[in-house]
Parts: structure tokens; sequence; C-alpha cells
């Protein structure tokens, strides 16, 4: 009856872990042709490989584990979910419902642990309620904001036969979230907007969430206006990195003319992002000048963090539409005089250059590693995963996405251990496609299992390891605010990751001459089959630009090699 | 351009930010939720006060409309106002909610509590404890030569007052249900309407 219900929700993929509450499922599996099961190593690679999916796909990433450790293994995977509105449905298998209770073998409270990690989740006792539950299961973690949802199942729910019920037919609950957003407070941002001497658009997670259409219209929209736009993290892609108004990302590693631009502003336009402390700083200085717009499908968003002028509760790409509609039909006004001095201004800060490093002949720089692998993989049809820490900036900072659902990364939990198995879900997703884990090597042991799962199932992803020996941003913020007190921030005793790789099953390359850069990217581009690229980086290279926290934006550190001349006098007020 | 230079070895910033924004007057609020009678709705709601660090001053909670499976939970809680409309907001976007009322600010409103209180003692404290009981209208259901069981129903000041009067007296135990809360006049809640009106 699971399996039934999960095809009649178009789930293709499951990703798991077999264990005893879950065998008759796992026996239905058997029998039934028409799901592809993934075997990862670990319960927590089912849950980011599910993520991976989902992120890639915009389809909910389905995740199959037996109770007790199965199900705990995962609260990190749905715990990273929830925060970055990621939908998953979580299947756990459940002791019997007459032994719930009793300390039994592998049980655990699993909807008492997942609850404060799930957007819902139930325990199902009766069998005829399984299949509605299931299909609940998927309607609430695909609507609304989307986020995980968990259904547990004890065994004796799954050996009894009951009642199926198609979705079609099913009860859904009364969770119906409002897409539509209020027109008359669109009509007011309208206004707003063609008045505007100084606008930007700061767009996140959201507008990807919302599916393709809203990616489009956002394009339009800027095309249109002619406002400079910038994007948190998660929102990379939704503006092409090529587009003419792109400033880059912004926030604590944002670029400088991202950051000034919010900073200073007279009008912030926040296409679904959630004013999170690594964009804002220091709330009380959060761009001082400017009357602000949030549009957000999730009411609680509104408000919690920062106070906003234009609250408009909906779905990004209804409410992008309607506001695109209403200006247009007002005669598409903008003040350009006002917008021809905003890009000038934003022309000074970007002549600082912010990313500019001191590039090196002797040692490989981890921004040149990525900007060659950017330059080398930009042609491809490719997707990029990361893990977390400064390889997961350098790869935000350097590399360019010029669609939505091509960025895999953990952004509202930052969970060490995310990259590797997400790029197997969305090499599973997409079988034929470069899928790319940039990561550091110390994130990267942490889920390094699941490259038998890569290797198993021929997903030829392409783990680029920035090898610095060092927790690299921990490393950097005991050199910079701890007194250089470099405390437990170095890795003894790694692995010899080639070795690692042949032991695997797959191919290892390391590099670290910078001249034999290109060649060993292009070596594991071209391998037919995954590949862990050890590439031996400077060990004590700091990620710049570096808001640190508690500051106002226009408190950005900068690297020493970029050209703080080039700001011009009105900059220099801001700095 | 000296804002530019890295100062290291500083440590002036944490990684987080940890001066608190949020300082603003607290006030009292008192919210009605309308939510499924389902297994693990209380902890889910419970679990947002806790977990998002709210206030729960007073939390009822008991099944009002067996047939469409409703419960009332009546929340008396504390914070400043942007930490109000957040709770409201939380509360709102949770699956198994289906209505959530200010009663402190939608308009004017019933609050009632009911407590038990538990007096000891002989002579004239006695005579006095049953006396003041009189005033306050709490009727005693239970007597024996030494104590009262007083039953009071009134607003919770009503209540602290009789029971800071019964101290001295020789309070011993105290038992509060906590408050329930409706708004006055003809409105109500919307989505309690049908399934009230359905079940008769």
């Amino acid at each position: 009856m699971v399996v039934q219900a999960l095809k009649d929700q178009g789930v293709d993929v499951v990703f798991g872990y077999p264990g005893g509450a879950v065998l008759p499922i796992y026996d239905e599996i058997f029998q039934e042709a028409g799901i592809r099961h993934i075997l990862v190593r670990h319960e927590q690679g089912a849950a980011h490989a599910a993520e991976g999916y989902a992120r890639s796909t915009g389809k909910p990433g389905v995740v199959l584990v037996t109770s007790g450790p199965g199900a705990t293994n995962t609260v990190t995977g749905i715990t990273d979910a929830l925060m970055d509105s990621i939908p998953l449905v979580v299947l756990t298998g459940q002791v019997p419902t007459f032994m719930i209770g009793s300390d039994a073998f592998q049980e655990a409270d699993t909807v008492g642990i997942t609850r404060a990690c799930t957007k819902m989740n139930w325990l199902v006792k009766d069998t005829d309620r399984l299949a509605e539950t299931i299909h609940e299961a998927f309607h609430v973690a695909t609507n609304g904001r989307p986020g995980p949802v968990l259904v547990d199942i004890p065994k004796d729910v799954q050996f009894a036969t009951g009642t199926y019920v198609a979705p079609q037919t099913a009860d859904l609950g009364h969770y119906q979230p409002r897409v539509k957003g209020d027109t008359e407070m669109i009509t007011r941002l309208v206004e707003a907007m063609e008045t505007a001497e100084r606008p930007v658009f700061y767009t996140g997670g959201g507008v990807i969430n919302s599916g393709p259409r809203a990616s489009q219209l956002l394009r339009e929209f800027v095309a249109e206006t002619g406002f400079p736009v910038t994007s948190t993290l998660m929102g990379l892609g939704a503006y092409p990195a090529s587009g003419e108004n792109w400033l880059g990302m912004l926030g604590m590693h944002g670029l400088y003319e991202a950051n000034l631009a919010m900073h200073g502003c007279d009008l912030m336009i926040n296409v679904g992002a959630r004013f999170d402390d690594r964009i804002t700083g220091r709330i009380s200085d959060f761009s001082p000048h400017s009357r602000k717009a949030h549009i957000d499908i999730d009411p609680s968003s509104i408000n919690k963090v920062v106070h906003t002028d234009f609250p408009v509760i909906g779905d990004i790409a209804h409410v992008l539409e309607e506001a695109l509609r209403i200006w247009r039909a007002r005669g598409s006004k903008t003040n350009r005089e006002a917008l021809g001095k905003w890009w000038a201004q934003i022309g000074e800060w970007r002549a600082v250059e912010c990313l500019t490093f001191r590039n090196s002949d002797t040692a490989i720089k981890p921004q040149h590693a990525v900007q060659r692998l950017e330059a080398l993989t930009r042609g491809h049809d490719r997707y990029v995963c990361t893990e977390v820490g400064q390889h997961q900036m350098w790869a935000a900072q350097f590399m360019g996405f010029d669609a939505p659902n091509r960025w895999m990364t953990s952004g509202g939990l930052g969970t060490m251990g995310y990259g590797v198995p997400a790029s197997i879900g969305v090499q599973v997703a997409h079988p034929d496609a470069l899928v790319i884990n940039v990561a550091g090597e110390a994130s990267w042991l942490m889920n390094m299992q699941e490259m038998g799962t890569a290797v198993q199932y021929r997903l030829p992803v392409k783990q680029f390891i920035l090898n610095n020996e060092r927790l690299g941003m921990v490393r950097q913020w005991q050199e910079l605010l701890h007194g250089e007190r470099y405390s437990h921030s170095w890795s003894e005793a790694l692995p010899d990751f080639v070795k690692l790789a042949e032991a695997f099953g797959c191919k290892g390359i390391m590099v670290k001459d910078p001249k034999d850069l290109d060649d060993a990217i292009m070596e594991m581009i071209e391998y037919d089959g995954p590949v862990i690229f050890d590439c031996l980086v400077e060990k004590h290279e700091n990620c710049f630009p570096m808001i640190p926290s508690g500051e106002p934006h226009n408190k950005m550190l900068l690297g020493d090699a970029t050209t703080h001349d080039a700001i011009g006098s009105s900059g220099a007020v801001l700095v | 351009m000296s804002a530019l230079k890295i100062e290291k070895g500083s440590s002036k910033h944490s990684a987080y930010d940890l001066r608190d924004p949020r300082a603003q007057a607290e006030e009292r609020h008192t919210l009605a939720v309308l939510v499924d009678n389902e297994a693990g709705v209380l902890a889910r709601v419970i679990g947002l006060f806790s977990g998002r660090g709210y206030n729960i001053e007073s939390l009822t909670v008991a099944e009002v409309d067996h047939t469409g499976k409703r419960s009332r939970i009546t929340i008396v809680t504390t914070g400043t106002p942007s930490v109000i409309e957040q709770i409201k907001a939380q509360l709102s976007r949770m699956v198994p909610v289906h209505d959530v009322m200010d009663l402190t600010v939608e308009g004017p409103a019933v609050e009632r509590e009911l407590a038990l209180l538990k007096v000891a003692g002989t002579g004239d404290k006695r005579v006095e404890a049953l006396r003041l009981a009189d005033i306050f209208r709490a009727n005693a259901v239970d007597s024996t030569l030494e104590s009262f069981v007083f039953e009071l129903t009134g607003t919770p000041e009503k209540i602290d007052a009789f029971a800071e009067l019964m101290r001295p007296l020789g309070l011993i135990e105290v038992a509060r249900t906590g408050v329930a809360a409706i708004a006055r006049g003809s409105g109500h809640a919307v989505s309690q309407e049908a399934s009230v009106s359905s079940s008769g």
C-alpha cells in the first residue's frame, strides 16, 4: 500500500536503508518494479541525498528508513530541509503498535523527536488511514512554504491489509495556504518602485522554491525596470550571474557592491528571502534609509526580524506576475534619472573589485582553484553542491549560476557533510549531467561513506576537495576574533585521498602545483565515473569580503589585495 | 579607511550579535487557538513556545466540538508587541491549527478561571475564612472540622486577591485551571461556526 501511494504521488526514486521495522515495505519494493531504491550507507546520507534530489528537480525527495537509529540518524537532514524549505517526505518504520512505549528493540519516540524539525509529522496506527496520511504528507510538504514531513508507520500497520485511497479522493485536511498576494499592497509597492531613487531587488531561495516561472518573471521584472539585483546564498541562479543587473551575492561573505547597495538603498524589495542574520548584520543599522517590501508565502517571516513597509503574503510567481501586470498597466514607469546616478554609485563600489586575491605560482590559492573550476566547467550541463565553510563561500563568490535549481548548499543549518550525499541525490535525478561537490576536506570526511553509494550506482559525481588541512572558517574566526588561538581547528592524520578513492573503487586525483591544476580538472571532468579530487591549497587563506557579526553592511572587511583607493568620495562616506 | 583594516585578535565580535535588539515593553495577551483534536497537536503548540523562547503564563485545553474533532487552547502569554505578532503568525501557519484569535485586541472578552483552595484552621480564623468566602462568592465544596475546600470562579486577579486573603488564615494548597476566555458579543471564531452548527 505504501509503494502504491508513492507511485500515485509520482515518486520514481526513494533513498533509504532497510531494517527490522520496515521490512514489509522493503518486501513490497522488491516485488514492485515502478520505484527505484537507492541504498545509502548512512541514514543521514539518505536525507541529504533526497534534499539534493528535491532541490535540483523541484519535486519532493523521499526517504525510507527503519525505526530507532534509522529514524534518529535522519534528524540532521530533516532539520536542514526545514531551515532551507526543502520538501521531503520521510517514511520511518516503527515497532508494532502494541509494543510502543515498552522500550522495545530499536524503538524511539520518532514523532516526538522530529516534532520540532518537521513541518508536520504523523504516527499512523490504523492501516485504513495509511494511504490517506501519505497523500496528506505530500500535500503538506509541497504546498505553502515547502518543508520536511515524516510519517511513522508501525510494523503491524505495514503487515495488515486495509482500504487503499487514491490521491484524488483522499481527504488532505484543511491545510491550504494562501498563494495570491493582496492587490492593494502590491499596487502600493509598484507605486514605490515608480519613484524609487535607489532601489534594489534582494532575492532568496523562495524564488527557486516557487518554480521556474518565478525565476522567469523576476528576470523580466529586473530587465524592464533596470533595477539592480542581489541574492542570498539560497537564491543563486534565480537571476542569472551573467545578467546585466547582477550585483553578486550579499551577506556576511557577499560582494562589496551588493552589501553597500543594500545599505544605501531607499527601496528594498525582498523576494522570497527571510532577513537571516548572516544577511542583515546588526539589525539596528541594517539598511537604515530604505523602505522595505517583503514578498513571502510564510506570514511568520514577515516582520520576524526586520519591520516591513510593504508586506505581501503569497507565492512568489503569483505576486511577481501581478506586480508586473500592474506596473506595466500603469505605464512601466521608473525614476530613470535617479537610477542612472544609483548605477554610477554602484559602479564605484564595483571598482573596488572586492574578490581580488593575491595569486601564487608556488601554492594553489583556493579562490584560484574555484575560478579555474568555474572556467573549465561553465559550458557543461552542470550542477554544483557544497559542504559548509570557506570553500562554500568561495564557490558562491566565484561560480556563476545562470539557471535555478543548479546550486545545492546547506544555507540555514550550515550542515557539514551535506555535499557528498546531496551530489549523489542530484546525480540520480540528472544521470548525464556534470555534478560537482565543492568541498573542504573536513566537511567531506563527515559523510564520505556515501562514496560507496556513488560507486554502487555508477553515479559519476566529482568530489572537488579544497584541502587546506584546516577547519578553514573556524581557523579564520580564531585568527581574526580569538587572538590567533587555533583551538582544535586543524586536521591531523588525514587520509591519502587518492588511495581512499582507489579503496572505494573510484578515481583519485591529487594536485598541488598551480601549473598542473587545469590539466587535473580536465582529467576529472573527462573521467567517466566518480572522482575524488584532492586539491592541496594554501593553508592560511582567509575568505573576504567579510562582515563581522554584529556589524552593519558598511563595516566590511576586505582582503588586502583589493583596490581600496577606487572607493569614491560618496562611497567613503558610507565606509 | 581604517574601518577596512583587519584587526587581528580582536574579541570585539562573536559569531553572533550578542546584543538583544528587543528592548520593548512587554504586554500580556490572551490567545484562543482552535486545533484538530489529534495526538501530538498540544505538544507541537507547546514545543513552539519552548523552542522559540516564548512565555506561557497559563494554558488550558479541552475538546470543544466532538463531531468536528476540534479542541480549543487558551494561552495567556507575555511578550513585546513584535513577539506577540510572531507568536500569532507562528501558530497560524501550523498545519493542525484552524484559527488563532487574539482576545486582547479583538474587542472585549470574558476571562474566567476556576480555583480550588484548601484552608485549614480553627476558631476565629476559620470563621473569618468563611466570611471572606461569602464576600467573594466562593463555595465550600468540602468541609472537615479543621478545614474547608473553597471553589471560586473569576478573573485571575480575583483569585489572586482571594488567595492572598486566605494565606494568613491557613491556606495550605491551591489548584487552578488556568484561563478560559471568549469574546463578548455575537462574533465568534470562523472555523468553529461550521463545525458547531453542523454538530447541531
